[in-house]
């Protein structure tokens, strides 16, 4: 007899149910949340942070708004592979976000105090990033130091001396960076041609196809190779990895090395385009890293996931700077994405109790199969 | 000298109290990873009562409903942690890092609406309380007396007394070091558990109100409580999840960050003409280091962050 199984039994099924679940009552609370500030606008103030770009009438400008989008969903796709990489690895990289700023710290301060041109700043905040890791990871491997709170610790301080580092590089009358056109052109990310396809966006460069390279990369590197496999081991039992003669101390170092390495290349793809200056008076953690969590937990804890689940957060991040502002902030954008977060706490429910419905259907089925062959 | 004590002793009242309902929250044998938002939320409350209170109401009473205030709002946004961890068996760390996050978001968006309401010129997420906050000082010759250090000192006596001396603070350990071994003598782990996380949102939510009265007399919301909460969780761990031990890392802590806020009294340290990120980044970079040679014998309680299940024996 041929068993047929549904096709809600595909955990990639399960997945993707999960996850729209999670942001359509997510989007619910948001929405409940603007009716209760001011019930005139709210279902305006909704629609308005899901078009995002849609707001702008016409297609060209649309097109650019866009691009905007897509230049700030590739930092946060590298922040959320950092998050799920090291998560994969039974690690939470909450420094994510301490690993962001050290790496906007390298490569603003390569291509503006030193004059470097752009592949090295780059590599440079990867350094960045990946150096912040191995801290958190050689304290977790060799003192037992939760790399939660250790990650935290780190995000504060990398934030000072970043702060400190690049105001010396800083406009005179201004808190913000100088401009990297102004500057150093040579540091600005090559656009490849791509920015045309954007009605002339200078800021869409070469940073979106490398960041859903480097995811594809990601996912391979866990599913496909030795490393990934012993990595995922140590994550999961960290004694029997260590009986089997991986080497767990080294493991957990490397993966907060790979994990702080993504994050920090995030800010150098997303800084190097000159988007954005860094304001040297900055007083809290940017909320990329963090956001970064968001994206990973949305996307299943799968780095193809990631890329959807990315431009989904930044989509109604950026959609929540159009909201009236007389009425509303646009921090309702951040309230829905860690709603979101929240809600992905129950993602591991949903799943065991949709299992058991089906486990229970299929029986109560097959007895009823049996008593018609009774009869 | 007087002011570095007077900031050293508000600044470890806030992280007694905070670590204290970690320490609660942890022997139940739940993660409370949530305690910033839980804080952002316990000062969300109180500064609304000290905006909202009527005018000529005596200190005392201030004082009583702040507390109460804070405490409530505290209480109420951790029962979002012991929902998902107790009843559907979250990953806690996530839902702590989603309370942290929503909290701020959300304590912004309100107040920013509020003020707006108001006047609709006033996009800012700030909540002024000068003239309220002069309920919980009393001068006693140059040193101002917060009245929140002796809040701090009981909690700190109550807590001791509940976790040793109490049938509840015995069986509230007992759920956090082997739940299955509570459960099959009649004790109830759930409801363990949820009274755990429950004094947790007291005293964090306590906390939140204290820190953001601490030296100023204005607090702008988008910036939570600056990762204070985090602190009081290593001062929780370098305290081995003990009351007084957690005392003492508070007042070591404390120090550090009141130097921050002091150190331009000082003429030795203003000699050596140290930036002011230094003293920022001091209470997090001893936090590290004090972590890095503590945590190896760590004494958590056993079953931290396993949500419990019946079925495993």
């Amino acid at each position: 007899m041929k068993q047929k199984t549904s096709l809600l039994r595909n955990k990639g099924v399960q997945s993707l149910l999960a996850s729209l679940l999670c942001i359509l009552v997510g989007l619910l609370v948001g929405y409940i949340v603007l009716l209760i500030i001011n019930p005139a606008g709210a279902g305006e103030a909704i629609q308005t942070i899901v078009k995002n770009f849609f707001y702008y009438p016409s297609a060209a400008a649309r097109l650019r708004y866009f691009g905007n989008t897509l230049v700030k969903t590739a930092p946060l796709l590298m922040c959320s592979l950092s998050v799920l990489f090291a998560y994969k690895v039974g690690l939470f990289n909450i420094g994510a976000a301490g690993q962001y700023v050290v790496g906007a710290g390298a490569s603003l301060y390569f291509a503006l105090g030193l004059q470097m041109p752009w592949f090295v700043c780059l590599i440079a905040s990867i350094v960045a990033g990946a150096l912040l890791g191995a801290i958190s990871g050689a304290l977790k491997a060799y003192r037992n130091v939760n790399e939660v709170i250790s990650c935290i610790m780190l995000n504060w301080i990398s934030l000072y001396l970043v702060n400190s580092l690049l105001s010396n590089v800083k406009e005179t009358a201004s808190p913000y960076t100088l401009t990297l056109s102004s500057t150093n052109p040579g540091a600005i990310l090559p656009s490849a041609g791509l920015g045309e396809l954007f009605s002339n966006n200078q800021y869409v460069t070469i940073a979106i196809p490398l960041t859903v390279i480097v995811a594809i990369l990601i996912w391979v590197l866990l599913e496909k190779t030795k490393l990934g496999y012993e990595l995922k081991a140590t994550g999961f039992n960290k004694f029997a990895a260590q009986y089997c003669g991986m080497k767990e101390k080294r493991n957990i170092i490397l993966t907060m090395v790979i994990a702080g390495g993504l994050a920090g290349m995030g800010a150098g793809v997303f800084f190097l385009t000159g988007f954005e200056q860094w304001q040297c008076t900055q007083s809290s953690v940017p909320a990329m890293g963090f956001n970064g969590i968001a994206a990973a937990f949305l996307g299943g804890l799968n780095p193809i996931g990631a890329i959807f689940s990315s431009y989904f957060i930044q989509h109604i991040t950026n959609g929540g700077a159009y909201v009236d502002k007389t009425m509303y902030s646009a921090q309702i954008s951040d309230l829905i994405s860690s709603l979101i977060i929240y809600l992905c706490g129950f993602v591991l429910f949903f799943k065991t109790t949709l299992t058991a419905w089906l486990d229970r259907r299929a029986e109560r089925r097959m007895a009823e199969d049996r008593k018609g062959g009774e009869k | 000298m007087l002011l570095l004590v007077q900031y050293t002793l508000i600044f470890a009242s806030v992280l007694i109290l905070v670590a204290l309902g970690g320490c609660f929250s942890e022997h139940s044998g739940v993660i409370n990873i949530g305690l910033e938002g839980i804080m952002v939320m316990g000062a969300l409350g109180g500064a609304l009562m000290m905006k909202f209170a009527p005018a000529g109401l005596p200190a005392i009473g201030m004082i009583v409903l702040v507390v109460l205030a804070a405490i409530l709002l505290g209480m109420l946004y951790s029962l979002l942690l012991a929902v998902a961890a107790i009843n559907f068996k979250a990953d806690q760390t996530l839902v702590g890092t989603a309370m942290n996050l929503l909290a701020t978001a959300a304590a912004t968006v309100f107040v920013k609406a509020m003020n707006t309401a108001a006047d609709s010129g006033n996009v800012s997420a700030t909540i002024q309380y000068i003239e309220q906050k002069k309920a919980f000082l009393v001068n006693i010759g140059g040193f101002e007396f917060n009245w929140f250090m002796l809040l701090a000192l009981i909690a700190l006596v109550c807590s001791w007394v509940t976790l040793y001396k109490t049938r509840f603070g015995l069986r509230l350990m007992a759920c956090g070091e082997h739940p299955q071994a509570a459960d099959s003598v009649g004790i109830n782990v759930y409801k363990m558990r949820y009274a755990g996380v429950l004094i947790s949102g007291m005293l964090g939510g306590l906390g939140g109100i204290v820190y953001i009265t601490a030296g100023v007399s204005e607090w702008k919301f988008e910036y939570g409580v600056a990762g204070f909460g985090f602190l009081a969780l290593a001062v929780m761990i370098f305290g081995q999840w003990k009351p007084t031990r957690i005392a003492l890392a508070a007042l070591l802590f404390g120090l550090f960050r009141a130097l921050g806020n002091v150190y331009t009294g000082f003429d030795f340290l203003k000699a050596l003409n140290l930036p002011s990120a230094v003293y920022n980044m001091l209470p997090y970079i001893v936090s590290l280091i004090v972590l890095a040679f503590t945590s190896q014998k760590s004494r958590a309680p056993k079953a931290e962050g396993v949500p419990y299940d019946k079925g495993l024996r």
